[in-house]
C-alpha cells in the first residue's frame, strides 16, 4: 500500500485528489494499492480514515480542515510513502514549500510537486539530497503545466546533447500577445481584457514582467545542464511595453512577437523576440510551447496546456505513476 | 574601375531594373549579376551581387542614386557586409538622440543600413525597425550587443529575431 500525504489544498492540491479519485483504476492497474493518509494546509489538516470527497467538501465549505494540526506538523509526523507538494510558490526565498520538500527528502520520501519556488531556490541541494536518500523528486507540474518536458528531457532524449531550448512558458503572456497581434490593441486594454476573463490575476507583474517564465526556465536549465543557475542569472525582459505598431511593422515583414524563453549552456534570457509567422511558436491563445534543439534528434516542439486544475494534476499524477514504474 | 555591389531587393519582378537604371545611365557597363536566393534576409529579401565597370569618380554618386530609390545597398567594392539582421526598437528613440544611437553602432565592419519608425503620438514611446548589416556573424553579434547596451542605457527595448537557425 502506497502511502501519500497531500500538503497544499487549494486549486492544485484539490485538483489532484479529485483526479485520483476519477481515475483510481487506473492508478492501481499500474502501481497497485494506494490510499491518502493525510492532507494538510497551512493551518489545518485531516488523517486516518476519511474520504477525500468529504475533506474536498469540508475545506469548501469551511475554508479549511477539521484537525488543528499544520501543514509542517503533518509532514514531520506522519510517515507516508509520497508527499504530494502543492503550495503557494515563493520564487525569492522556495518558501514553506521549500521546507516541507526538505523534511520529506530527509525522510526518505518520494515527492511530486508542483511548486516552483523550492527548485528555483535550490535545485541542485534538492535533487543532492533526493539522490543521496535513494528517492525521487518529481516535478513536471512545475514547468509547462501538462507538457512532458521534464520527462523528455530526462529519459527520451537522456542521450542526446540539448544545445538550446526555446519556449513560451507563460500562457498570459501569449494570450496577450496573441491579442494585440490580431485585434492591434494596446497592451493595457488587452491586459484588462485578460483579467476579466480571469487569464491574468489583478497583480499582473507576475506574469507580465517575465518572472514566470524565468522560474521555468531556471528549472528548465537546471535539469538539462545539471547546473546551478539561479533566478538572478536569467536576462529578462516584459512585454509591457510593446506597443501595438510593433505588430504592425513585424507583420509587414512576416513576423510576430512573443515572449521566449530561451537556454543555453550559458545563456539564460526571457525576452519578447520576433518570430516568423508561421514558426511552431507563433501560437495563439494560452497555450504554451518549447522547442528542443538537440545533437541527433534534430528539433522538437512539443505543445500544449500550460495551466488549469485538471492539467496540472495530470502532470503530476504521471510523476507519481513514475516513481512506481521505474 | 570594376565595382562589387551588393543589394537587397524585394523578391517581386522588376526589382533588379530599378538598380540596373542607374547604373546603365551612368555609363556603367555590367559584368556579373548573381542572386543570393541561399541568404535571404530576416526581411525576405534577397540579396542580389551586381560586379560592373565604371568610372572611379562616378561610384560615390551612382550608390547615392540607388539608395535615393529606397533600395538598400549592403556593400560595394572591398567592405562586404554579408551578414545582416532586423531588430525592433520601443521608447523614446527619437528624443534620446536617435542620431549618436546609430553612430555608436555603426563601425569599421558593421552598419546600420536601414530604419523604419512608426511614432503614433508626440509623447508616447514610438516603434521603429533597425536594419544592420556586417562582415560576418561574430561582427554583427558584436553590433547587437552594441546596440543593446546603447538601449539599455537609453530606456529602450529591443525585440530581437530568433536565430535563423531555429527555424
Amino acid at each position: 500500500m502506497i502511502r501519500i500525504a497531500v500538503i497544499g489544498f487549494g486549486n492544485v492540491g484539490q485538483g489532484f485528489l479529485e483526479l485520483i479519485m476519477e481515475k483510481r483504476d487506473e492508478i492501481e492497474k499500474r502501481i497497485g494499492k494506494f490510499k491518502v493518509i493525510a492532507i494538510a494546509d497551512s493551518k489545518s489538516s485531516i488523517s486516518g480514515e476519511f474520504k477525500l470527497r468529504d475533506a474536498i467538501e469540508f475545506k469548501r465549505r469551511t475554508g479549511r480542515l477539521p484537525e488543528d494540526r499544520n501543514a509542517i506538523e503533518v509532514v514531520e509526523q506522519e510517515d507516508y510513502d509520497v508527499l504530494v507538494e502543492a503550495t503557494i510558490t515563493d520564487i525569492k526565498t522556495g518558501g514553506d514549500g521549500l521546507r516541507y520538500i526538505k523534511t520529506a527528502l530527509k525522510k526518505s520520501s518520494h515527492v511530486v510537486t508542483s511548486n516552483k519556488g523550492p527548485l528555483v531556490v535550490a535545485f541542485k541541494e534538492l535533487m543532492d539530497l533526493a539522490e543521496r536518500r535513494g528517492v525521487k523528486l518529481m516535478y513536471e507540474a512545475t514547468v509547462g503545466g501538462v507538457m512532458p518536458v521534464i520527462r523528455l528531457i530526462k529519459d527520451y532524449l537522456a542521450i542526446c546533447e540539448i544545445e538550446r531550448i526555446m519556449g513560451i512558458l507563460n500562457g498570459t503572456c501569449n494570450y496577450i500577445l496573441s491579442r494585440m497581434e490580431e485585434e492591434r490593441l494596446p497592451f493595457n486594454q488587452v491586459l484588462s481584457e485578460a483579467q476579466e476573463l480571469g487569464i491574468a490575476e489583478a497583480n499582473p507583474s507576475y506574469d507580465i514582467e517575465g518572472i514566470d517564465a524565468a522560474a521555468k526556465l531556471v528549472i528548465l536549465a537546471n535539469t538539462i545542464y545539471r547546473g546551478d543557475f539561479r533566478f538572478e542569472d536569467v536576462e529578462r525582459i516584459g512585454i509591457e511595453s510593446i506597443t501595438p505598431e510593433a505588430f504592425e511593422i513585424a507583420a509587414k515583414r512576416g513576423y510576430t512577437i512573443r515572449l521566449i524563453a530561451e537556454a543555453s549552456e550559458n545563456v539564460l534570457r526571457v525576452s519578447p523576440r520576433l518570430i516568423p509567422i508561421n514558426h511552431p511558436l507563433a501560437i495563439r491563445g494560452t497555450m504554451n510551447a518549447l522547442m528542443i534543439k538537440t545533437d541527433t534528434a534534430g528539433n522538437l516542439v512539443v505543445m500544449g496546456r500550460g495551466a488549469g486544475r485538471k492539467e496540472t494534476a495530470t502532470a503530476m499524477l504521471s510523476d507519481l505513476i513514475e516513481i512506481y514504474n521505474s | 574601375m570594376l565595382l562589387t555591389l551588393v543589394v537587397e531587393l524585394e523578391d517581386k519582378p522588376g526589382q533588379l531594373l530599378r538598380v540596373l537604371e542607374p547604373i546603365s545611365k551612368m555609363g556603367g557597363n555590367i559584368v556579373g549579376i548573381v542572386h543570393q536566393r541561399g541568404r535571404k534576409t530576416p526581411l525576405n529579401r534577397v540579396p542580389v551581387e551586381i560586379a560592373l565597370t565604371i568610372d572611379e569618380k562616378k561610384v560615390e554618386d551612382l550608390i547615392k542614386r540607388i539608395r535615393n530609390l529606397g533600395i538598400v545597398v549592403r556593400s560595394y567594392n572591398e567592405v562586404k557586409l554579408i551578414e545582416t539582421t532586423s531588430l525592433l526598437l520601443i521608447g523614446h528613440i527619437i528624443h534620446t538622440d536617435l542620431s549618436d544611437t546609430i553612430k555608436r553602432v555603426d563601425s569599421e565592419n558593421s552598419e546600420v543600413v536601414e530604419l523604419h519608425i512608426c511614432m503614433p503620438e508626440v509623447k508616447k514611446p514610438s516603434t521603429a525597425i533597425v536594419t544592420i548589416s556586417a562582415e560576418s556573424s561574430e561582427e554583427l553579434n558584436k553590433a547587437i550587443s552594441k546596440l543593446k547596451r546603447i538601449c539599455r542605457e537609453k530606456g529602450i527595448v529591443v525585440i530581437e529575431p530568433i536565430e535563423e537557425e531555429f527555424l
